[in-house]
């Protein structure tokens, strides 16, 4: 406090108000206050003084809040919640859980009639995002095994499809797959050589593995194409085609078959359509992976490793199938990617990518799955709400991205442990 | 089948170049408890760690039951019937108390799973009242009681505690051992490493003391007690 004791407190908070507008603005002043002109500066003090006004009437705010019985319960309530641990669910579920539950898969099944082309790709991008996001979840989320290169398994189904139907004729369902196997045994040949590691040590070598993959794409043109990518063919339903005429000689076009008028943006409702229910197929899989002793094993390992293994849980297999998983879910995502963008090249899979992910299983809540939705959804959707801000879209990204580790710092939601208990038996 | 439930014979472990252990040779006989005493890195912990098989012995031999387990991977001997309760305790810190014990279920299935759990909260009664309670924030005694009863999940044959005692009060430890005892009564063999070579030998059947990666003496807990090396070495010569 600024005030002396005698202050009123009222004053006292108007003066430390003041101190902190006045500390703003001399922080503020030289980063966003000094424009350069061509050759010469000029000072434009406008974002400066809105800084400091700002912080003026925050500060004031809460020093008058702290002032009054209500104002305190109000802070308190706004404040970051600093209680830890986890929750184990009621016996039973939540009871209305089963009538929400459905209720949005058929709202997930509607809602891409009520969309335009544009914001249709934008939630195909975000679903893309929530199957990457559950699949890191498993990795980092559960297992506790901190992967920054996740986004070289994406790369892998990517191009799985990609290469594969440019060089084997592989259709969308067979790459599907094909390229969630390869994937997985890419996530095997991460996970051998970082069985012993932990930690920073990990994050150094799967974000190596990541770098490996993208530079890979990026220098082996003969087989890759290099920096020119790799178009990758519509997705068909059942040799019907989703493109104004036939690619393939016999088959029909998926218009032509139904009589429908043309629509380009019924290629992203039928990718749409079978994204959602391998999303969801996904999340049903990973919620019973969490009941089952595997998933259990996960939580275990990244609690304590010596004491998981001292308890009979095999550390290799665990770490393996904990890779896998991860790197099965990413392949599929990627394949959706390819399918979606009608062609892949090594820019889409930069480390930023990785980043994103990992900020959406950190935001969602570490191994929460329905936490993770959320923040996949928000942190795709976002962006693009935010486009007209323009210059200020990565910014206020990033400003809420610090807000929300400050106020929730366990991320959207808390983990609720899965309850369960044995047949016949007492909770 | 031989007499013993453990037999150690002349093993030799390393870490890289350095020895920790040297032709050391002990043995448990079902029912008893054992304690290995010795001061900071005699390699008590490191002789704990090799009947687990992490490091594994570089010669000799260790037998449970008959059954050679010199080379048999840490996670699988757990399932024949040893639990550890490791140094450090080594709980699950961001799951319940509960759940921490259902954890130790996992070498042997969840059949007992319901009744053990009732054994387990009526001999530690301050884990009941805790159950739901983040193993975290637990104070050190209690967790120390979680990783003894997260070990007696598995319903284990022989016990292997590395220093129980380990940064508790001496009232706490106290509670600890003598619900050691109770374990033992109840027919769990028991191999105690400790630094409280008092608490331990009162404690304890038999006892041997480790010096440098070696057996120097052996003997039963009222002899070791009394021998003037021993009190010299660990009771302060008083």
């Amino acid at each position: 406090m600024l005030g002396t004791a005698h202050d009123n407190p009222k004053v006292a908070a108007l003066k430390e108000a003041l101190l902190s507008a006045a500390i703003t603005f001399l922080v503020m002043a030289p980063i966003s206050g000094i424009v350069l002109k061509g050759y010469a500066f000029e000072a434009d003090f406008t974002v400066p003084v809105y800084a400091a006004l700002i912080v003026f009437v925050l500060r004031l705010a809460i020093l008058l809040l702290e002032q009054n019985e209500t104002g305190r319960k109000i802070l308190v309530r706004l404040s970051p919640s600093k209680g830890g641990g986890v929750t184990v669910a009621k016996p039973g579920g939540v009871p209305w859980l089963r009538f929400i539950l459905p209720l949005l898969f058929i709202a997930g099944l509607v809602l891409p009639f009520f969309l335009g082309k544009y914001w249709l790709t934008v939630v195909i991008l975000a679903m893309i995002y929530v199957l990457l996001g559950l699949g890191l979840n498993i990795v980092v989320g559960l297992a506790g095994l901190l992967d920054l290169g996740f986004v070289a398994f994406y790369a892998v189904g990517a191009y799985m499809f990609a290469l594969g139907s440019q060089y084997w004729g592989l259709g969308f369902w067979t790459a599907l797959p094909l390229a969630a196997a390869t994937a997985a045994l890419f996530g095997g040949m991460l996970g051998f050589p970082v069985l012993r590691m932990h930690g920073d040590y990990l994050a150094i070598v799967t974000l190596g593995f990541g770098e490996i993959i993208r530079l890979v794409l990026n220098n082996w043109t003969s087989f890759t194409g290099g920096p020119n990518g790799v178009s990758a063919p519509n997705p068909t339903l059942f040799n019907l085609e989703f493109s104004r005429s036939a690619k393939i000689e016999g088959n029909i076009p998926f218009h032509e078959f139904f009589g429908i008028p043309y629509d380009s943006s019924l290629k992203y409702l039928f990718i749409y359509m079978v994204l959602f229910l391998v999303v969801c197929a996904m999340i049903y899989f990973v919620n019973r992976l969490r009941l089952m002793p595997m998933g259990r094993a996960w939580e275990a390992l990244r609690e304590d490793e010596i004491a998981c293994r001292s308890m009979g849980i095999n550390h290799v297999t665990v770490k393996l199938s904990a890779f896998m998983m991860g790197a099965m879910t990413g392949g599929i995502g990627g394949v959706f990617f390819a399918a979606y963008q009608g062609f892949v090249n090594p820019s889409s899979f930069t480390f930023f990518e990785s980043a994103l992910i990992l900020a959406i299983v950190v935001l969602g809540g570490m191994g929460s799955v329905v936490g993770v939705i959320i923040a996949a959804l928000v942190l795709t959707i976002l962006p693009e709400a935010l486009r007209d801000f323009a210059d200020y879209r990565v910014l206020i990204f990033g400003i809420l991205m610090v807000v929300m580790m400050i106020w929730k710092p366990r991320g959207l939601i808390r983990i609720h442990r899965p309850y369960f208990r044995v047949k016949g038996g007492k909770a | 089948m031989s007499e013993y439930l453990l037999e150690i014979q002349d093993v030799n472990a390393s870490y890289g170049p350095i020895q920790a252990l040297r032709g050391v040779s002990m043995n448990v006989r079902e029912g008893e408890i054992v304690t290995l005493i010795g001061a900071n890195g005699a390699g008590k912990s490191t002789l704990l760690m090799t009947i687990f098989g992490d490091p594994q012995a570089s010669s000799g031999s260790i037998h449970y039951r008959g059954q050679e387990i010199t080379h048999i991977p840490m996670h699988e001997i757990s399932r024949l019937g040893i639990a550890q309760v490791p140094e450090g305790r080594r709980i699950f810190p961001g799951m319940s108390v509960e759940e921490n014990l259902r954890m130790g279920t996992m070498p042997i299935g969840d059949t007992h799973q319901e009744t053990d759990l009732q054994t387990m909260f009526a001999m530690f009664p301050r884990l009941k009242e805790r159950r739901s309670q983040r193993a975290g924030t637990l104070s050190g005694g209690e967790q120390q009681m979680l990783a003894i009863g997260r070990a007696l999940m598995s319903r284990p044959r022989l016990l292997l505690l590395d220093e129980p005692s380990l940064g508790l009060a001496p009232l706490i430890v106290r509670q600890i051992l003598s619900s050691l005892r109770t374990i033992a009564d109840q027919g769990t063999t028991i191999f105690l490493v400790e630094q409280n070579a008092n608490h331990a030998l009162k404690l304890a059947d038999r006892g041997y003391v480790m010096v440098n990666g070696e057996i120097r003496l052996s003997g039963t807990g009222e002899e070791l007690l009394a021998n003037p090396e021993v009190r010299n070495a660990y009771l302060g010569g008083h």
